[in-house]
Parts: structure tokens; C-alpha cells; sequence
């Protein structure tokens, strides 16, 4: 199976709080790989450092087989990893057509930008993740929308990039069940497309739906790597969980 | 019906949109009716205007590269010292014989430079900009004392060079240095609303943490607006010298704290993400009248300050209507 991406013996601190312990994880093409563990274990710090937003202390990076130095978020976006980050990466006194394009925005030859190309754009991916309001459009501020519609903002951020690698990271938080199932409906088409997810969620459940592969992180360590053929159930895969926690 | 909606709320956007800019237009526009109506028969002489249009360029050249670095959440106040540091060493060199536009191009290139250190001394060491770009303002200040022994220069033959009616001439008596400032003031707009530059120097304002997620490259971001910072001073400086025939010692100095009133008069916030080109050119036009109106007008210069003041603060609490930082 070619893997897209591979973190090998991973180590990340923060000044004296070991974060990540010797990690190693990959994410296969055209899979969904379902990360899990409690708050505090890591899985925020282990994707930042996939995609180049945090440099390990030790270990190293391999993006389809090869070494990467230097690796950063530009590197990772450029190499095709979209991500939607817990805290959205969002900047609310900006456009929603601004967010949409940040870092990588639509420019002629010396950087001016195509504004109304860009518009046209953001305005057919509101619509696709279906805003309600008319007041909203593609050049309103983002810090006007609700919790649910930013995480729509980043997720369409995510979505236009057509990435080979969609790292989602808790993205039903604080959403509707409608919209959690958009969410899911989304993730089901990457899939569909052969691309890949590497996705974070807290309800297991919804896990277990959307995974072909389960990897539980406790503590900084990655302590189970579970393909859906050996987990029958999601209760088997709650089990599993309640399991580590009770470990502690 | 569904159409008057429209446009009202089109109406509605554009306020929104563009109200810091109108604000400061709208003070701008108070200033004149007052001094209109406060003194009439000085307002209508030409030369009262044409004195303020010999000092917007210079204040132009400061003034708009400053929003974009208030707009991406940094200040700076060494760029007023940068402005005399740029002219020294323009004056340097045309004085030592040589060709005076080497002499702009190393004076820029020295503005460039300062920028550029003062913006890694904040990025790389982790400074706050505005106690170290206030020790950078010492310390350059402090040099040109030291090195010109207090002394100015005087560039008499200046203007028998090719480039002098080119760059701050007359034409039938209008100042050619305006069109380099409206040149400059259209680029500038530009590249801050449709530049990929500019739509990062709003992202790394409004919110480092994601600017930096989504890849774009903070530290280089603030160092280029740092250094903008550093040419327009250099640009502005020399081009003082070039008016005045002379490059003096404390050159510069008194324009530190106008240049960053023109910034929040014209409606650029303190705190990042947002800025506006357009409103800074009405700031600088509210500190010009200001500056050269209020002598005009027959009042003593010692109330200048006083009304200088005075503006700042309603300017501010008027922008306080377009409502706190959204997060
Ligand atoms: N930037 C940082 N500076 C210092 N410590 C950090 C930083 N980021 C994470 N940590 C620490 O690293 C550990 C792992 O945090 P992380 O955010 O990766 O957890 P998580 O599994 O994503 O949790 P949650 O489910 O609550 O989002 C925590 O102890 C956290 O305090
Ligand atoms: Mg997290």
C-alpha cells in the first residue's frame, strides 16, 4: 500500500511536557484513518507536526518515501495536505473569500490577486455547504458567521484545495446534527475520489463509521493501531478505550 | 421590492466596507467647513493650500507604508530617524562629488536596511516593536549627532541636476513631488487590498496563529513591512533635502508623532488585521491643514498642538462607531 505521508519515531516537547513519544504513524492512499484518544493525549500536537506546523524534537518525515528537511505548513499545503485545525485557522476580521484563499491565493504574474475570480469561487462553495442567509456572502467578515459556519469556512478551505491528504481535526465540534452529517457527506466523497482523511473526533462512534483504520494515542503514545477488519463493533472499539483510560 | 432591497444592502456594504476611510473623510471635510467658516478670507489664498500640498507628499511617503505595518500588528517609531539617516547619507554622497542619484539609490537602500534590521531585532529577537523601534529611534538620532558633529549640509547646486526638477520641480508653480505621492499612494493601495503582500500583512494582523497554520510565512511578512516602512522614510527624507537644499541633524524628528496621527486619524485601528490607504491619505490632509491652518488662520503656533490633540481624540472616538475588533 503507498503511504502519502510517515512520521517515524516521532518526538515532540514543550518546554519539559513530552507531547509526543517516539510516534510513529502513517496514513495510506485513499484511506480514512480514524485518531483517537483522550484530551491532553497528543492528537492536536501529533497532526500539527504532519503538517509542518510544529517541528519535531527528534524523528523524522517522509512524504511518499522520501525524506523531507525542513518541513513546514507551506511545504505540507504544496505537497497536498489540506488541514481543518481545532481552532479553525480562521481570521474573523477578514472576508470569507480571504480565509478561503489564505496562503494560497489566486494571483496574476507579480502577486496582484484575482479578486473576482476568487469571489465567484467562494460564493459557490457557500452555497455547496449550504449557508441559510442571504445577508452572507463571500466578502462579508468571517467573525460575523456562527461557530457552525466558520467550521464551514474551514472546511471549504479544505475542500477547494483538492488535497490528496484532508487532515480534520474535531470538525463536528460544535455543529448540528445536519451539519455533522455534511461533514460526514464530505468525507465520504474524498474517499469515494481516492484521496485521504486523517480524521480526529471524540465521539467514537462517528469514528468508527467513517474509519478504515483506528490509531488510539495515550499519553504521547501511540499505544493501539487497529485496521476495521479487527474491530467488529464500535462498542468493541469503545472497549478499547475505556480500556487505556482506565490504565491511567 | 427585491431589488431596492438589494441595493440598500448593497448601499449597506459599502458603508460597512469602506467606513473607516469615509470617517476620516468626513473629518477632513469638518476641518475645511471650520476653517471655511472661521476664517474665510485666509482660506481662499492659494498659497495656504499650496504650502500644505508641499508637505502631504512628505508626509504620503511616511505615512501609508505605516498602515500596512499597523495593519499587520506591529508599530514602528525609528522611521523617524530612519527619514534623517536616509538624507545623511544622500547628502554624504552627492557633497563627496558624486553622481546624486547613487546617492538615492544608497539612501533608499539605507532605508531598506534599517528596516529590515529593526524588523529582525523585533521577529528574531522577540521584541516588543515599540520599545525597540524607540530605541532604534535613539540610537540612529544619536549617531547623526555624533557623526555630523551637530552640523548640517547644504546641497546648494542640487538642482542643476537632471533629476532635481523631475523628482520635487514645479510645474506652473505645482509642486511635481504631489505626483510621485498620488503615484505612490494608487501603488500602494493596490498592493494592500489586491496584492497577495497586502492580503498577508491583514492575515498575520488579524491572527499570527492561523496565518502561520495556513503557511504563510510571518516573520517574512513583518520584515517586508518593516523595510516598506524604511524606504518610504528614506524616500520622504531625501526628498526633504532635495526641497530645502540641506540635510540638518534632527531632520525628521518632528514628524514622528505627526505621521502616526495621520495613521489612526485616517482610521487604521491599533490592533491589527485591518487598515485603510484611503483614510490614511485623509488623516494626512487633516495633520497638513492642521499644521499650517492654524498659523494661518492668525492663532498663535503654540495652539497647534492643543488642536492637534484635540482632533486625535474626537477622530478616535468618532472610529470607535464602526465597533470593537470582531474575534
Ligand atoms: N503550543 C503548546 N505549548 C505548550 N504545550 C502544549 C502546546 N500544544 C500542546 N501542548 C501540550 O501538549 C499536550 C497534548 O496536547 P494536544 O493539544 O496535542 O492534545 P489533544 O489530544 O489534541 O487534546 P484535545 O482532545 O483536548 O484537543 C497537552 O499536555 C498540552 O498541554
Ligand atoms: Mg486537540
Amino acid at each position: 500500500m503507498e503511504k502519502i505521508i510517515e512520521l517515524k519515531s516521532v518526538t515532540k516537547k514543550f518546554d519539559g511536557v513530552t507531547a509526543l513519544r517516539n510516534v510513529s504513524f502513517s496514513v495510506n492512499k485513499g484511506e480514512v484513518v480514524g485518531l483517537i484518544g483522550d484530551n491532553g493525549a497528543g492528537k492536536s500536537t501529533l497532526i500539527k507536526t504532519l503538517v509542518g506546523v510544529h517541528n519535531p524534537d527528534d524523528g523524522s518525515i517522509e512524504i511518499h518515501g522520501k525524506l523531507v528537511a525542513n518541513w513546514n505548513a507551506l511545504k505540507a499545503r504544496q505537497a497536498g495536505i489540506e488541514t481543518v485545525f481545532q481552532d479553525k485557522a480562521l481570521c474573523p476580521q477578514q472576508s470569507i473569500v480571504w480565509n478561503i484563499f489564505m496562503g494560497k491565493e489566486l494571483s496574476y504574474p507579480f502577486g496582484f490577486i484575482r479578486q473576482r475570480e476568487q469571489i465567484e469561487v467562494a460564493n459557490k462553495l457557500i452555497r455547496e455547504i449550504g449557508f441559510t442567509s442571504k445577508l452572507i456572502d463571500a466578502e462579508s467578515p468571517v467573525g460575523n458567521l456562527s461557530g457552525g459556519e466558520r467550521q464551514g469556512v474551514a472546511i471549504a478551505r479544505a475542500l477547494y484545495n483538492e488535497a490528496e491528504l484532508i487532515v480534520l481535526d474535531e470538525p463536528t465540534n460544535n455543529l448540528s446534527l445536519n451539519e455533522t452529517q455534511k461533514v460526514f457527506d464530505f468525507i465520504y466523497n474524498v474517499k469515494k475520489s481516492g484521496r485521504s482523511v486523517l480524521f480526529i473526533g471524540h465521539n467514537i462512534y462517528h469514528v468508527y463509521d467513517i474509519s478504515d483504520r483506528f490509531v488510539i494515542l495515550d499519553r504521547g503514545e501511540v499505544i493501539h493501531m487497529l485496521s476495521k477488519e479487527k474491530v467488529h463493533t464500535a462498542d468493541d472499539l469503545m472497549k478499547i478505550m475505556r480500556e487505556t483510560i482506565k490504565g491511567h | 421590492m427585491f431589488d431596492e432591497d438589494n441595493k440598500k444592502s448593497n448601499l449597506k456594504k459599502y458603508f460597512h466596507k469602506n467606513g473607516r476611510a469615509l470617517g476620516s473623510m468626513g473629518y477632513f471635510l469638518l476641518l475645511m467647513i471650520v476653517f471655511l467658516i472661521g476664517a474665510p478670507e485666509v482660506w481662499i489664498r492659494p498659497n495656504l493650500h499650496q504650502s500644505v500640498f508641499v508637505m502631504m507628499p512628505t508626509l504620503l511617503f511616511m505615512v501609508i507604508p505605516l498602515v500596512f505595518l499597523v495593519a499587520s500588528g506591529e508599530i514602528d517609531l525609528s522611521f523617524a530617524s530612519t527619514y534623517g539617516l536616509s538624507a545623511y547619507v544622500f547628502a554624504l554622497i552627492v557633497s563627496a562629488g558624486i553622481d546624486p542619484i547613487l546617492g538615492l539609490f544608497a539612501g533608499v537602500f539605507t532605508g531598506a536596511i534599517v528596516g529590515a534590521a529593526v524588523g529582525a531585532l523585533i521577529v528574531f529577537g522577540k521584541l516588543s516593536s515599540l520599545v525597540a523601534s524607540l530605541g532604534v529611534l535613539f540610537l540612529i538620532r544619536g549617531f547623526l549627532f555624533v557623526s555630523t558633529n551637530s552640523r548640517s549640509i547644504t546641497l546648494l547646486e542640487i538642482d542643476s541636476h537632471w533629476m532635481y526638477p523631475i523628482l520635487v520641480g514645479k510645474i506652473y508653480g505645482f509642486p511635481v513631488q504631489v505626483i510621485w505621492a498620488v503615484l505612490f499612494v494608487v501603488f500602494s493601495y493596490f498592493l494592500f487590498n489586491r496584492h497577495v503582500f497586502g492580503i498577508h500583512i491583514h492575515h498575520v494582523g488579524d491572527n499570527e496563529v492561523s496565518a502561520s497554520q495556513m503557511g504563510i510565512n510571518v516573520k517574512e511578512i513583518k520584515i517586508k513591512a518593516f523595510m516598506f516602512v524604511g524606504v518610504g522614510a528614506a524616500i520622504s527624507g531625501i526628498f526633504s533635502t532635495l526641497i530645502t537644499y540641506t540635510f540638518f541633524p534632527t531632520q525628521g524628528f518632528g514628524y514622528l508623532l505627526l505621521a502616526l496621527a495621520a495613521v489612526f486619524i485616517g482610521g487604521t485601528p491599533y490592533w491589527g488585521g485591518l487598515g485603510t490607504i484611503a483614510g490614511a491619505v485623509f488623516g494626512v490632509g487633516v495633520i497638513a491643514y492642521m499644521e499650517i491652518g492654524v498659523v494661518a488662520v492668525g492663532m498663535s503656533g503654540t495652539w497647534r498642538q492643543f488642536f492637534n490633540g484635540l482632533i486625535i481624540l474626537l477622530a478616535l472616538l468618532g472610529h470607535r462607531l464602526h465597533g470593537d475588533r470582531v474575534r
